[in-house]
């Protein structure tokens, strides 16, 4: 096996497009499990931890989005989200702070959830949630491409990334209503969601996002009822008086 | 592979490291610094807890090379070579939370953690920092009664030396 360490994201990008095959590691939550029990043995393993943009996260305004967007870097940990981004981000702080234990939210990082695109993952329903205008950026030595959150998963364990590209960040929209995540498993901590769902008012665009964990081959959003709920606050009037 | 890092504030280098191994097997058959124990690979039990750049991780899920040119710290760390044992080690003792002692390691580093950020922790807060470490043999209240006094004793020692 080899062990590639870039040190750049240019490098990493330039080892990923000359070694396809090689596994990206940010935080090894999942990557070490498959590691230690040889249930996975890659040609390769792609560490991204040398790459410091990807644990900070910026706000800025971007095309195609409206109003102020979180750039969230790739290797972001769980625990940082909870602490730093629970304002802005308040559905993915939620999801974010019921994963595994503080240890694993120490490492574990939504461009880990992505990358691994598991249907329990629990960044996914707040990430759907959180709007149809929320973009994965997958980065490659061809350029940079931006996939609508709907587009990203793919079917069971399988996204929509391309064998040389890497994921730099995820756009995602500041909350501009209230946002909800609640998951169910066997316990406290530590769980794999039975099933797992996030939920978040639009006011700005009269819409309704969720999202759905762990109950289909990817996560889903529950498109009936968004739109049933948007209808009914819109003839009740009640988006504009926020209830 | 040649993995270099600062583990407990010294310099340590394991060359031979296979790619694919982990941050705990390195620090217990290599570094030998078996403080650190393994029970499941999984990050499910928390006994292999370290500091790695000042925040406390499942050693068994970082990978050795992922470490090169940074900082860990391990249980061997928390004693201090001159004070003796770090409150939490004597809180743990005092208490009575240590049986067979395998959950320790993870339980004292991880309680290490949690007294830096909050030295007075409500006992949700306890419960919370310590939901990724297993102990099958305590039944959890004398852990609990060891964080509580190992607060109780660290938050009187800084009243007394301001
Ligand atoms: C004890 C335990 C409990 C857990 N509990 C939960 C839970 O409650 N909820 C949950 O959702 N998950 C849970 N997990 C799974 C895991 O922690 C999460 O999926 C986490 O988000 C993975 O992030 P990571 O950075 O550790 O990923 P890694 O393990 O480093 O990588 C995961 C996958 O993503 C790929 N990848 C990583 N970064 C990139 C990138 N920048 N570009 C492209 N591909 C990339 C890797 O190649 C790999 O396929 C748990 C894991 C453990 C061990
Ligand atoms: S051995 Fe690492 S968490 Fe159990
Ligand atoms: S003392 Fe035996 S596992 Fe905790």
């Amino acid at each position: 096996m080899e062990f590639l360490r870039p040190a750049t994201w240019d490098e990493a990008l330039a080892a990923k497009a000359e070694n396809p095959s090689a596994l990206p590691i940010s935080g090894g939550t999942d990557v070490m499990v498959e590691l230690n029990f040889d249930r996975h043995r890659p040609a390769a393993l792609l560490d991204l931890n040398r790459i410091s943009e990807l644990t900070e996260w910026e706000s800025g305004v971007y095309e195609g989005q409206e109003g102020e967007v979180i750039r969230l870097g790739a290797a972001v940990p769980y625990a940082r989200i909870t602490r730093e981004l629970a304002r802005q981000l308040p559905g993915l702080a939620l999801a974010g702070n019921t994963v595994g234990s503080p240890q694993i939210r120490n490492r574990g990082s939504v461009g880990g959830n992505l990358g691994g695109a598991s249907p329990a993952g629990d960044a996914h329903p707040a990430l759907l949630a959180a709007g149809r205008d929320v973009f994965v950026e997958a980065a490659s030595v061809r350029g940079t491409r931006l996939i609508a959150i709907d587009d990203f998963y793919v079917g069971v364990k399988r996204n929509s990334l391309e064998p040389d590209e890497l994921i730099r960040a995820v756009r995602i929209p500041v909350a501009d209503g209230p946002q909800q995540f609640s998951k169910i498993g066997t316990r406290n901590a530590m769980v794999i969601a039975v099933c797992a769902f996030g939920f978040a008012l639009h006011p700005r665009s009269g819409t309704v996002g969720t999202g759905i964990g762990s109950a289909a081959p990817t996560p889903r959003r529950a498109v009936a009822a968004e739109e049933f709920l948007a209808d009914e606050l819109a003839e009740r009037n009640l988006w504009a008086t926020a209830g | 592979m040649r993995v270099t890092f600062n583990a407990n504030g010294r310099q340590v280098e394991a060359d031979d490291v296979w790619e694919g191994e982990s941050l705990l097997f390195l620090l217990r058959e290599r570094l030998g610094l078996p403080g650190s124990k393994n029970a499941c690979e999984q990050g499910e039990c928390g006994s292999c807890t370290v500091y790695l750049d000042g925040a406390p991780v499942c050693s068994c899920l970082v990978a050795a090379g992922q470490v090169q040119g940074r900082e860990v710290r391990t249980v061997e760390g928390l004693a201090d070579a001159e004070t003796g044992l770090d409150p939490v080690q004597q809180a743990f003792i005092d208490a009575g939370a240590v049986q067979c002692g395998f959950c320790t390691p993870g339980l004292l580093v991880q309680t290490h953690d949690l007294l830096a950020r909050e030295p007075q922790p409500s006992d949700n807060d306890i419960r919370e920092a310590l939901s990724g470490n297993l102990c099958r043999c305590t039944g959890y209240e004398k852990i609990m009664d060891a964080v509580r006094l190992a607060s109780a004793r660290t938050c009187s020692t800084s009243e007394v030396s301001q």
